[in-house]
């Protein structure tokens, strides 16, 4: 992957909230990472260990106590007028983020963020009904009031405030979170659509394992301020006591197969998505059959 | 930049002065601004500065915190500044410049009335910072119990303060993710006419009243869950009781008073 230029890179960032009071905390400590067009990269950690604090750093919202983010090479806060440009650029989903729904109707609020961008016309209603299409809202739900839809729909009608300024780097802080299975794998699955559209790099803040594994080609994990494990989920899961001393697990297909392999029987330790797993034992019981 | 509102912020301690029961402290406040309004010479404004600073100390309270609290009252001390000293006429005349006259006793007033401010927000700061919100308002509701009597709803106007004080800070965060989640979709609320700005806030206000009407809706919900139904009868979960340092408070605070009002006779 080294070849390609970063398109967002963290270069040792430490952040320290209300400096010079009782209160004051270092949230995260000398940061180093580097994001890639197309790239979908999981972030998972316990509460508390820096991963918001992290994310709101890549589009300027927090300003580094020290370090630098750097978009395209590029330092973000180099002026003011670059950060506000940033924030077109670097799209940030927060946590529930039906919360911060206020217009009348569902287009408006979606348009809300291009038309910040200075976009207008028949350029806004495209990029609206665009995004509205990624994330799978219809015609008619557009008209309506978005405090008359369902909860799902709110999300996802929040999601598409972002997508419809079209960021490079999209990242979605636990956009899943108190939906259930269809909603959120409906999410998930807008989020590959766009990310495979774009060629975005889309970073994805999480608790559920299952979700970065299944999703994410690679898992940055975060513990007390700092970057503790950078892989691939299969490099990462395999570390499984190390994620538990953390106060964090692997999937629980991978737990059922450690302790399958505990119990005598010969299966590969790499498992870590249901789906993979029932690949592997079918292959399994045709050797068998042989 | 929201978490920088000073007014009631407390101090987390266990210093002599943060463990006082919160009715001692808020009667002391009384007594303090009491003794400090009887006050009129160097003698009695020295002992009392002498008091606000030994209780500054003795509660831990960093000076800094103490300026940072009379910040935003600066103009209105000036203001005060400025007129004593040009409309006090009496003592010797020390200055005489078109219609500006500065009399000797126009200055020592200034300085007395501007001591007195800062001394008066000072004291009350001290209250905020060593005692928490909510036994503040337990002390209160504990102090205003007579009412009762006569039908005033002494419960639950406390209660609605503690609610209203425990969502402060929920709010200022909620404002502030509110904020963060505007921003992150291009919202400027830095630049523009007056006007523009007054409409950069709607976005931040819509949602704030919702999830505020929300969070209200579901409090009622939970506290009638609970059979939540008023003070009549309530027992508490922090009983207050004075102590022998309460004991010790009235006394330093007697002294006090009585040693103003002494000085005030020997003209002082």
């Amino acid at each position: 992957m080294a070849p390609t230029k970063p398109i967002i890179e963290i270069k040792d960032l430490t952040h320290t909230y209300s400096p010079g009071t009782p209160f004051e905390h270092t949230a995260v400590s000398h940061i180093n990472l580097a994001f890639h067009a197309g790239e979908l990269a999981g972030v998972i950690g316990h509460t508390g260990s820096g991963k918001s604090t992290l994310i709101q750093h890549l589009n300027g919202l927090l300003k580094p106590t020290s370090g630098q983010v750097l978009f395209q090479g590029e330092d973000i806060w180099k002026d003011k007028k670059f950060i506000h440009s940033i924030r077109g650029r670097v799209g940030l989903v927060f946590q529930y983020p039906e919360y911060q729904l206020f217009e009348e109707t569902c287009w408006k609020d979606i348009a809300f963020g291009p038309k910040n961008q200075g976009i207008s016309g028949d350029e806004l209603d495209a990029r609206v009904r665009r995004a509205a299409g990624f994330v799978g809202i219809s015609e008619e739900l557009l008209e309506k009031s978005p405090f008359d839809i369902s909860g799902g729909q709110k999300r996802r009608v929040a999601i598409a405030g972002v997508i419809a300024m079209e960021p490079d780097v999209l990242i979605l802080d636990e956009p899943t979170a108190g939906l259930d299975a269809a909603g959120r794998d409906a999410i998930l699955e807008n989020i590959r659509a766009y990310q495979q559209a774009q060629n975005a790099a889309v970073i994805m803040v999480s608790h559920s394992m299952e979700e970065v594994a299944e999703l994410c080609g690679r898992l940055i994990v975060m513990n007390k301020g700092s970057v503790s494990m950078d892989g691939t989920p299969a490099e990462v899961f395999t570390h499984a006591d190390e994620l538990t001393e953390m106060g964090l697990s692997v999937p629980q297909v991978t737990s059922v197969f450690a302790r399958l392999r505990a119990m005598g029987l010969d299966l590969p330790a790499d498992v870590y998505t249901v789906r993979y797993a029932v690949a592997r034992l079918l292959e399994r019981k045709e050797d068998r059959s042989c | 930049m929201l978490k920088d509102i000073t007014l009631g912020q407390f101090f987390p301690g266990k210093t002599i002065i943060h463990r006082l029961d919160p009715r001692t402290k808020l009667l002391m406040l009384i007594v303090y601004i009491v003794t400090l309004f009887l006050a009129k010479s160097w003698c009695s404004y020295g002992l009392v500065l002498a008091f606000l600073v030994a209780v500054t100390v003795l509660g831990k309270i960093p000076f800094k915190a103490m300026t940072k609290g009379l910040k935003p009252m600066l103009v209105f001390i000036i203001f005060t500044a400025v007129l004593n000293l040009f409309y006090t006429k009496s003592g010797t005349l020390l200055l005489d410049w078109w219609i500006f006259e500065i009399w000797s006793d126009g200055i020592i007033t200034a300085f007395f009335m501007v001591m007195r401010i800062m001394m008066l927000v000072c004291g009350t700061f001290l209250l905020t910072y060593t005692t928490s919100p909510i036994a503040l308002t337990d002390a209160m509701e504990r102090l205003l119990n007579p009412l009762k009597k006569l039908h005033v709803p002494v419960h639950e106007l406390a209660m609605m303060m503690s609610i209203a004080l425990r969502f402060i800070p929920t709010l200022i965060e909620e404002t502030d993710k509110i904020i963060s989640a505007q921003k992150a979709r291009g919202a400027d609320f830095e630049t523009g006419s007056l006007i523009r700005r007054a409409k950069a806030l709607i976005p931040i206000l819509v949602p704030l009243f919702v999830s505020a009407f929300r969070r209200a809706d579901e409090l009622a919900t939970a506290m009638e869950c609970r059979c939540y139904h008023g003070g009549e009868g309530r027992t508490r979960l922090k009983v207050l009781r004075y102590a022998a340092i309460d004991l010790a408070a009235f006394v330093v605070g007697g002294l006090l008073l009585s040693g103003v009002i002494v000085l005030r006779r020997f003209g002082l």
